[in-house]
């Protein structure tokens, strides 16, 4: 028998190093305080492994993104979280989805502050999933061999404007209710061309569309349960695979997009800062070389880029915790809204949708199917499609770079706010066909509305910008300028001045009271 | 020994032949993808109801001896308007707006649809608006001490029926 003093005495021992030994075999690289050390605190984690070890002094400075990617992703984690705590409490049945969002609001322990929190950062979100499209399109970032993860970027936009549509419906109040039937109506608004050729009864993707949707004939218990499993399981795995691409393919295109001479325009680095990679390296890189095709460093030296952490990972928290920041301060400031429950027999009147589909409501009320859908198919196909026309270098990591530049976007943005005042102004005070002449065949709407008429003339327009400037750059510029302001301007016309039977009002206080 | 290919001219009759593991190989990637697209296609059956409940369409209602000529007459918890005329006929106009189903109003020059501001004349005639069509009739038949009214059955505008 060996004496079990020393077994003991070991056991001991083990017991004092536990904390240290069960922290080394988590974090197995050590505190990251060398360019070693820090390159594994990245590659060794399987939620940071999605980062490059290190990246490009260009990428680290506030104004080539300012962090609103970033921003989207927080905000998108935070609605998770709380969305996920809501879920406690949500029943998704016509009879009691309304009271029990009643209780969350009124009796569960800070369920007012969550489900606040879950609603602002939906709608923050969503402005900063359309200001982070502006700023990868102004700035070049599209182009090859970005192509696709801007492909990527556009199904992000539509899943998450689908997560607030879905969204919409769960609370069963009057906006909710009012609001489905218009989308649902929406989707099945391709009746008025078939009803138009007169083959609806034939072919009726509208009408499938409403049905699948709603699964019913009207909005019931049916319809609830399908936007419920879309908000909650569908559309979020959907988000996150999507998500995962969108990073995993940033790394794999190289990182984020920068002029050529983005070395020369940075200067120097701050000897303050540690550690850069000086321009001529010790160490050749032949091994990255080997690599065929397009991988981030192949014939190029890590010159000019800093650890990935500390430096991009402190930038991210601090992006988070100001969505967080933003997220809370509005919560507290203003409730999410809660309306009677939902009567079939009444409308709201008016019915709005929230306020990023408002400029499309405006549009629906020219036309139902050029407004909901035509319009807006013609807006996400074209800007997929712009990475694969524009295939230009000049201005690439550049904001407003290209041909033209910033002259282009001034004065297609006063092209712009011109044309969409022009024609809302002409269609509130003149009417439109319809009222000039109640006979007319409904196809001719369709084709001709204040809606087309605007697309029309942002579309010529553009197309005079390429022959201008000889440059795709420049018309897409144009576009995608004068579609911004279009839907900027839409938008505020049916947040602000359209009240009762969707009329024109200067302000709510004029509004009938009734 | 070293061979040196030759190519040696085959006619159309002649063929060559397909590598046996090349045919196998597509055949399975073929087989597979033809297999999940089929699946898929099977899955998303299961969405599309087969069967959906729908509450009763057809209610009777009586008029109020009060309804003058040219006053819609909205039926309580159905969303139909009706009107009887001078000359006793009757019929019913759906308050669905066939733009994008909101319930119209009765206004009085007619209907007024709150979501997106189509008129229609009291006859169900678009005046104004967005909405691509008229208001739809519903089928009215006289029964004792009343109406029936079928919102499931559209008739064609000027229908009215005399009890």
């Amino acid at each position: 028998m060996s004496a079990p003093a020393g077994a003991l005495a070991r056991f001991a021992e083990n017991l004092r190093a536990l904390p240290r030994t069960m922290r080394a075999s988590v974090v197995r690289s050590g505190s990251p305080r060398t360019d070693r050390s820090r390159s594994s605190f990245v590659f060794g984690n399987l939620f940071l492994h999605l980062h490059a070890v290190r990246v490009h002094r260009w990428t680290l400075r506030w104004a080539t993104t300012w962090g609103l990617g970033l921003m989207a992703t927080s905000t998108f984690l935070l609605t998770l979280v709380t969305g996920i705590l809501l879920m406690f409490y949500y029943k998704p049945y016509p009879d009691v989805a309304y009271e029990s969002i009643k209780d969350i609001h009124f009796v569960v322990p800070t369920g007012q502050l969550i489900r606040n929190i879950h609603r602002w950062a939906a709608q923050v979100m969503v402005i900063a999933v359309l200001a982070h499209m502006a700023r990868a399109f102004y700035t070049a970032a599209y182009r090859a061999p970005r192509e696709w993860n801007w492909v990527m970027g556009m199904s992000l936009l539509v899943v998450t404007l689908g997560l607030s549509f879905t969204g919409y419906l769960l609370p069963w109040d009057q906006l909710a209710y009012w609001a489905i039937t218009i989308g649902a109506n929406i989707a099945q608004s391709p009746r008025e061309v078939t009803d138009a050729l007169g083959v609806t009864a034939w072919f009726d993707p509208g009408g499938l569309q409403k049905f699948i949707l709603l699964g019913s004939e009207e909005i019931g218990e049916e319809a609830l349960i399908r936007f419920y499993l879309l908000h909650v399981m569908i559309l979020p795995l959907a988000l996150g695979v999507l998500m995962g691409v969108h990073f995993w393919r940033i790394r794999k295109d190289g990182g984020l997009a920068r002029p050529h001479d983005a070395e020369a325009r940075l200067g120097p680095p701050d000897p303050e800062t540690y550690p850069v990679f000086t321009q001529q390296p010790a160490k050749t890189y032949h091994l990255a070389a080997i690599v065929r095709g397009r991988t981030p460093q192949v014939a190029r030296g890590p010159e000019q880029t800093l650890p990935s952490m500390p430096h991009l990972f402190y930038a991210e928290l601090g992006v988070l915790m100001l969505s967080l920041l933003v997220c809370l301060a509005l919560a507290l400031l203003s409730d999410a809204p809660l309306k009677e429950r939902a009567n079939p027999a009444v409308p709201e009147n008016p019915a709005k949708a929230p306020w990023y589909f408002l400029g499309l409501q405006e549009l629906v009320s020219y036309s139902a199917f050029m407004g909901g859908i035509g319009i807006p198919t013609i807006v996400i196909v074209g800007l997929l499609l712009i990475p694969f026309l524009d295939r230009e270098t000049e201005g690439t990591g550049e904001w407003f770079g290209g041909p033209g530049g910033t002259g282009v976007v001034l004065r297609a943005a006063t092209f712009g706010l011109a044309a969409v005042l022009g024609i809302e102004a002409f269609a509130i005070h003149f009417g439109w066909i319809r009222e000039w002449w109640p006979a007319a065949p409904q196809i001719l709407i369709t084709l001709v509305n204040p809606g087309t008429v605007l697309a029309a003339a942002y579309a010529a327009y553009s197309v005079w910008l390429v022959r201008r400037y000889d440059s795709t750059r420049a018309g897409a510029l144009g576009l995608f300028t004068c579609f911004l302001c279009g839907f900027l301007v839409l938008t505020i016309v049916g947040t602000y001045f359209r009240g009762p039977n969707w009329d024109f009002y200067w302000s709510p206080a004029d509004w009938p009271v009734h | 020994m070293t061979t040196t290919p030759v190519s040696v001219p085959r006619s159309r009759l002649d063929p060559e032949p397909l590598p046996r593991r090349d045919f196998l190989g597509l055949a399975a990637l073929w087989s597979a993808g033809i297999t999940l697209l089929f699946g898929l296609v099977g899955a998303l059956r299961l969405p599309k109801a087969a069967v959906v409940p729908v509450p009763a369409r057809k209610f009777r209602v009586m008029l109020p001896e009060t309804l003058v000529p040219g006053q819609a007459f909205l039926v309580p918890g159905r969303s139909v308007a009706m009107f009887r005329d001078a000359d006793g006929g009757v019929f019913a106009l759906s308050r669905v707006c066939t733009h994008l189903g909101c319930l119209v109003n009765a206004a009085p020059d007619g209907f007024h649809c709150p979501c997106h501001g189509s008129r229609f004349a009291a006859d169900g005639a678009v005046v104004k608006g967005p909405a691509p069509a008229a208001l739809a009739w519903l089928a009215v038949t006289p029964v004792a001490g009343g109406y029936l009214v079928d919102e499931a059955t559209t008739v064609p505008s000027g229908t009215k029926v005399v009890a």
